[in-house]
């Protein structure tokens, strides 16, 4: 392994912080910073609760939907059905987030494999 | 391992509540998740040229899964540093609503804000899963210090994840590095979908997955927000609606 593979240049560094640290950071100083005067009963905090399951419900279907890297090799019906047999599993165990994510792969792999 | 009654010694002192915290990431099924999602990280840094201490700091600093893999999608697939910071910034919203529901968690009528300082940074969606799920057994008093003890042991996990997925990458086939990126929606849905517990939880969950691609067809930039806040509405008008009729 290189040095340019262990550390890098500082220009990705650099990158990082600005597309990647100062993005997140924000929200969560804003959160510390408007979320003290809130009560956790109250019905702003559910709309604001349901609206981040939403935002990652989003995100998850994003990943699904428009792949990255490596995952754009899966054909669209097969991560579809990955993510539709993890669920019938999950629901079939009582909500056992290892069965489900265990069939999803399952699946997954196996279609990859029979479609060769 | 179950955590010490309420009224326990155990709780006396801040930094055996950070060892509970700390003890407490081997009670979750999640680390096992995240360790799995952080390995499909180091793997992607690795595949996309970017500095394995570039990984690293993205899990320390970054500390989003969601957000990181979009990072590097973007960048590592020639978008440019604006249209990253902005897709970043899109999928890093979900972060607010977050920290001000883990926040009110953990504080007492005492509490500084710079107190919390730590509990915001290492709050993403697993800690928030895991807060809803723990905090109750922990004294009120204790809390900051066993959240900053679980997302110490969280950040440690996937630090180490990274560091193996970066040097396994090399020999990963591409089938198995779209296993491993497959891990992440799969666990985020199901994790979440565990979680749910009201009927608006459900309502927000499921809208949100069936909106993205509608919204994603309007092309704005800001898909996930719209859709986010489309369903996340509905289902608290759900949850309002019910809450009237009750």
């Amino acid at each position: 392994m290189s040095y340019a593979q262990l550390i890098g240049d500082w220009q990705a560094l650099v990158v990082l912080f600005v597309a990647g640290v100062v993005p997140n950071q924000i929200w969560r100083m804003l959160g510390l910073w408007f979320g003290g005067g809130i009560d956790e009963g109250s019905e702003l905090l559910v709309w604001v609760r349901a609206v981040a399951t939403a935002i990652l419900a989003g995100v998850i279907a994003q990943i699904v939907v428009q792949p990255p890297g490596a995952l754009a090799s899966v054909p669209d019906a097969l991560r579809y059905g990955a993510v539709g047999a993890g669920l019938v599993v999950f629901l079939l165990t009582r909500r056992s987030i290892f069965a489900g994510v265990v069939t999803g792969e399952v699946f997954m792999l196996a279609g990859k494999w029979w479609l060769g | 391992m179950a955590l010490p009654p309420l009224d326990s010694p155990q709780w006396q002192s801040p930094l055996r509540a950070f060892g509970w915290g700390l003890r407490s990431v081997t009670q979750t099924i999640l680390t096992l998740v995240l360790f799995a999602t952080y390995l499909g990280i180091g793997a992607l840094a690795h595949d996309t040229h970017f500095s394995l201490l570039w990984a690293l700091c993205s899990t320390l600093f970054v500390w989003a899964g969601p957000a990181q893999i979009i990072l590097i999608t973007t960048l590592g697939s020639g978008a440019t540093i604006i249209q990253s910071a902005i897709a970043v910034t899109v999928s890093a919203i979900r972060l607010f609503p977050m920290v001000v529901s883990v926040l009110p968690l953990t504080r007492t009528p005492t509490t500084k804000r710079r107190e919390l300082f730590f509990a915001a940074h290492l709050t993403a969606v697993t800690l928030w899963v895991e807060c809803h799920r723990f905090l109750p057994q922990v004294p009120r008093e204790r809390r900051i210090a066993f959240v900053n003890g679980l997302g110490f042991g969280l950040v440690s996990v996937c630090l180490t994840a990274n560091t193996v997925g970066y040097f396994l990458a090399a020999n990963l086939t591409q089938t198995l590095g779209a296993a491993i990126l497959m891990l992440t929606p799969l666990s985020f849905l199901f994790s979440t979908a565990r979680n749910s517990r009201e009927a608006a939880d459900v309502v927000a969950l499921t809208l949100g997955v069936l909106l993205y691609p509608l919204a994603a067809k309007m092309n704005s930039g800001l898909d996930i927000l719209v859709s986010g806040l489309v369903a996340g509405t509905i289902a608290y008008g759900v949850h309002w609606w019910r809450e009237v009729r009750a």
